[in-house]
This record gives C-alpha cells, sequence and structure tokens, in this order.
C-alpha cells in the first residue's frame, strides 16, 4: 500500500505540490490526468525518492520516505518506473537492458536474469528483439522494452510517467495494451495519462490535478459523467 | 644518406619504446582518474566538488613541464628517496592529464538526460552502480573521439619528458645528433615517426565518430 499524506513540495519558491493526499491499495490501478505543469510526473518522483519533498509524508508498505533511516535504492527495487522518453540505456541491447537490474542488484546469476528478461521480452510481444539495440527499435517497441525492464525486478508497484505521450499514434495501443494486461494480472499501478479509454478499461479510481492540488477524484463513471469542477469540465472537453 | 638513423636504429627504436610506454601508463592511469575526476566535478557534495575543481584548474594552468619538473624535484623530499625520472614522468603524467581527460568525462556525463540515470536508480541500482554500468560506458563511448584526440596530445606531450633525463624517443635522438651531428635527418625521422602515430590515430577516432553517429550514440 502507498500512503500520500498531505505532500507540498517546493522547487525554490514555486510551489509544484499542494496538500497532497491519495491511498494506493495493492492491486489497484489509479490513473492521474490533469493539464501539463500540474505536479502529476512530480508526484510520481516523489513516491519513489527520486525527488525530496518538504511537507507530509509518503509511506510505502509501512516505510516511510521521510525517515532518514530508509534505504531509497532498496525501497525503489519494489518500484517500478517507466517513463516518456523510455530512457532505455544506449549502449546495451533489449536483453541487457532487462537483466542488468537483476544481476547487479538481487544478484541472480546470468543464466536466471537472461532467461528471466527473455520471458519478459515474450510477454510484452516482442521476442525476437532480445538482441537489438534501442536505436533500432520503434518507439512502441523501446517502450515495451522499459517496461520488461522495470517488471524484470519484480515490483510490488508500477508508475508509468505519459507512457505514451512520445510515440506515434499507431504504436500506442501495443504499450496500452501491454500495461492493461499488467492491471488485469493484479499490479499496483499509478499511471500519469491521458489514454481515457486505457482509463476506462482498468483505472480503479481517477485523479484530476491543477495546479499541483487534486482538484477531483473518482471513478471513471463519475469523473466523466459528473465532473465536479469547471477545471476538470474544461480540461475534458479538449481531450475528448 | 639516412645513415645516422640507420646506424643508430636499435638505440632510437628503444627511445620510442620508452615513449610508447609512457604513453600507454599515463593515458591508462590519466583514464581512469579522469572518469573519477569527472564524476567530482558534477558531484552536488561540495567537499568532493571544491577539491575536485580546484585541482583541475590548478594543474590546468600550469604548464606540463613545470609540474613534471616540480614533481621530479619534490617527490624525493615527500618519499625519502629519489624517484626514477620514468615512474616519476609517469605520476606527473598522470596527474596532469587526468584533468584534461576529466573534463572530457565531464562534459560526457552531463550529455546523459537526467532520466536516464533515474531509470536506472528505479531499478534500485546505487549511484555507484548507475555510474559504472550506465553513466561511465556511455559518456566513454560518447567521448571516444575527443578521448583519442586527447590521448595524441599526451603521447605527443611525453617528449617534455626528457627535461629530467628520461631516456624517450626526443632524448635519445639528441644523444645521437651529439655525436653524428646530422639534425635535420634525425630529427626530420623523428617528426615522420610522431606523424605517422598521430595521423593514424586521427583516423581511427574519425571512424569511431561515424560509428557512433550511425549507432545513434552521439
Amino acid at each position: 500500500m502507498i500512503e500520500i499524506k498531505n505532500v507540498s513540495k517546493w522547487f525554490g519558491d514555486f510551489q509544484v505540490l499542494t496538500d497532497v493526499n491519495e491511498t494506493i491499495e495493492r492491486g489497484q490501478t489509479v490513473v492521474i490526468c490533469g493539464p501539463s505543469g500540474s505536479g502529476k510526473s512530480t508526484l510520481l518522483r516523489c513516491v519513489n525518492g527520486l525527488e525530496p519533498y518538504q511537507e507530509g509524508e509518503i509511506v510505502v508498505d509501512g516505510v516511510s520516505l521521510s525517515d532518514p533511516r530508509t534505504n531509497l535504492y532498496k525501497l525503489r527495487e519494489n518500484i517500478g518506473m517507466v517513463f516518456q522518453r523510455f530512457e532505455l540505456y544506449p549502449h546495451m541491447t533489449a536483453l541487457q537492458n532487462i537483466s542488468l537490474a537483476p544481476m547487479k542488484v538481487r544478484k541472480w546469476p546470468k543464466e536466471k536474469a537472461e532467461q528471466k528478461a527473455r520471458e519478459l521480452l515474450k510477454r510484452v510481444g516482442i521476442p525476437d528483439k532480445a538482441d537489438a539495440y534501442p536505436a533500432n527499435l520503434s518507439g512502441g517497441q523501446q517502450q515495451r522494452v522499459a517496461i520488461a525492464r522495470s517488471l524484470a525486478m519484480e515490483p510490488r508497484y508500477m508508475m508509468f510517467d505519459e507512457p505514451t505521450s512520445a510515440l506515434d499514434p499507431e504504436m500506442i495501443k501495443e504499450v496500452l495494451d501491454v500495461m492493461a494486461n499488467l492491471a488485469k494480472e493484479g499490479m499496483t499501478m499509478l499511471c500519469v495519462t491521458h489514454e481515457m479509454g486505457f482509463a476506462r478499461e482498468v483505472a480503479d479510481e481517477i485523479i484530476f490535478m491543477d495546479f499541483g492540488k487534486i482538484v477531483e477524484r473518482g471513478t471513471y463513471e463519475d469523473f466523466f459523467n459528473n465532473p465536479k469542477s469547471e477545471r476538470a469540465k474544461e480540461f475534458l472537453d479538449q481531450i475528448l | 644518406m639516412f645513415d645516422a638513423v640507420t646506424n643508430n636504429i636499435g638505440f632510437l627504436m628503444g627511445g620510442f619504446l620508452v615513449t610508447l610506454e609512457l604513453t600507454c601508463f599515463a593515458l591508462a592511469g590519466g583514464i581512469i582518474l579522469g572518469a573519477i575526476v569527472g564524476l567530482g566535478r558534477i558531484s552536488k557534495r561540495k567537499w568532493i566538488y571544491y577539491p575536485v575543481t580546484g585541482y583541475v584548474n590548478f594543474l590546468r594552468n600550469m604548464p606540463l613541464i613545470l609540474v613534471i619538473f616540480w614533481f621530479y624535484f619534490v617527490m624525493p623530499i615527500i618519499a625519502g628517496r629519489p624517484l626514477n625520472p620514468f615512474l616519476s614522468a609517469v605520476i606527473s603524467f598522470i596527474i596532469f592529464e587526468a584533468t584534461y581527460f576529466g573534463e572530457i568525462f565531464r562534459a560526457g556525463y552531463q550529455s546523459i538526460s537526467k532520466d536516464l540515470s533515474a531509470a536506472a536508480y528505479s531499478t534500485g541500482m546505487t549511484y555507484g552502480q548507475t555510474a559504472r554500468y550506465i553513466l561511465v560506458p556511455i559518456a566513454f563511448r560518447r567521448m571516444l573521439p575527443s578521448l583519442i584526440t586527447q590521448s595524441i596530445v599526451t603521447f605527443q606531450d611525453t617528449s617534455l619528458a626528457f627535461v629530467i633525463g628520461l631516456q624517450e624517443f626526443v632524448r635519445r635522438t639528441s644523444i645521437v645528433d651529439n655525436m653524428e651531428v646530422r639534425s635535420i635527418q634525425l630529427f626530420g625521422f623523428v617528426a615522420v615517426v610522431f606523424f605517422i602515430f598521430c595521423f593514424i590515430s586521427s583516423k581511427i577516432s574519425r571512424h569511431f565518430e561515424e560509428k557512433g553517429r550511425k549507432t545513434g550514440l552521439l
């Protein structure tokens, strides 16, 4: 379980997160949407300790991130993250990208890590791309390798930061399919995305953020059929 | 016509071997230390950043020949015994070239997006692991052309070690010249050997640049 309690964060004088509260239960999929600059990505980064926050508390499986004794490296082993621009290691093949962390962090033998990597490539639908370098893969394929890389650590949580917004339209579906399958298999997911079809299919809850605040939250039906705030109405008009 | 060279070829090439050895040690040490210095130059920890930056700025504003001299004459006082010229030259080259390699590595590290290291951290890798498996190898590949260029400069600079009596290529040529008095021929030969070596190296550098561009790493 991830508990975000009254979290506020500033970049210098600029407040990027204001009093954010959210609880994500195991097995849930939460979709975060909102205009750019509303703090969605920053919130994700705070949850796995890539960014510090100044007020409030984030607790993952009972471990507080603000506690100076918390080993952030250890914590991140259980939280996978997928980025907008894939961020694959350009000097390694798909297989090496996926097997690196299990070998170095979990200390798995090479054979075990590579076997796992091949299974994952199969699971994301590109078993034949094991030896390809990122530069020779399409955007959709790169993003699927990136998802496999996160899954290789067998995380309890997966976070997605606009995973399809850098993709050509025809590649979006192949990535969303992989994500939807993950959600259905019971992975706990926190997704920043504007793909509302995806949200309808798998989201247990949708959060709408604006200016660093959670403005609205609810199920897909609540959010779409009767958005309470003016800001959410405007946003929905724009993206639909 | 080339009698001064051919009569002394063994002695001269022995000197060239010393030049090559000095270059190899200087490069191996300079690049490894430079990779670490580069990390220090982008460190957010002030107690790492300031000393490393001071070291880099100090040596980069110092003529190499002075560093070689200074090290050779000061080290015996610290070590309590005289160092042999080769070891002394190797150490002074390493600490000097590491500042240049360090700046090349710094630029390489800074060319890597923050999100790429964030991606490595998000799989649970530590800073050390991220540096070792991601930052350094990528920076190294991107910087390969500059690294080779700086290596050529280092190779040329090694002739400065003659000032502390090291019998490298140029020193030995000048010894032969003192006996034979055939300066144009002898130093012409040195120039040709240096040119061939450096020219081939710069071609190799160009090759890696093209290759890097093709794989999308540059």
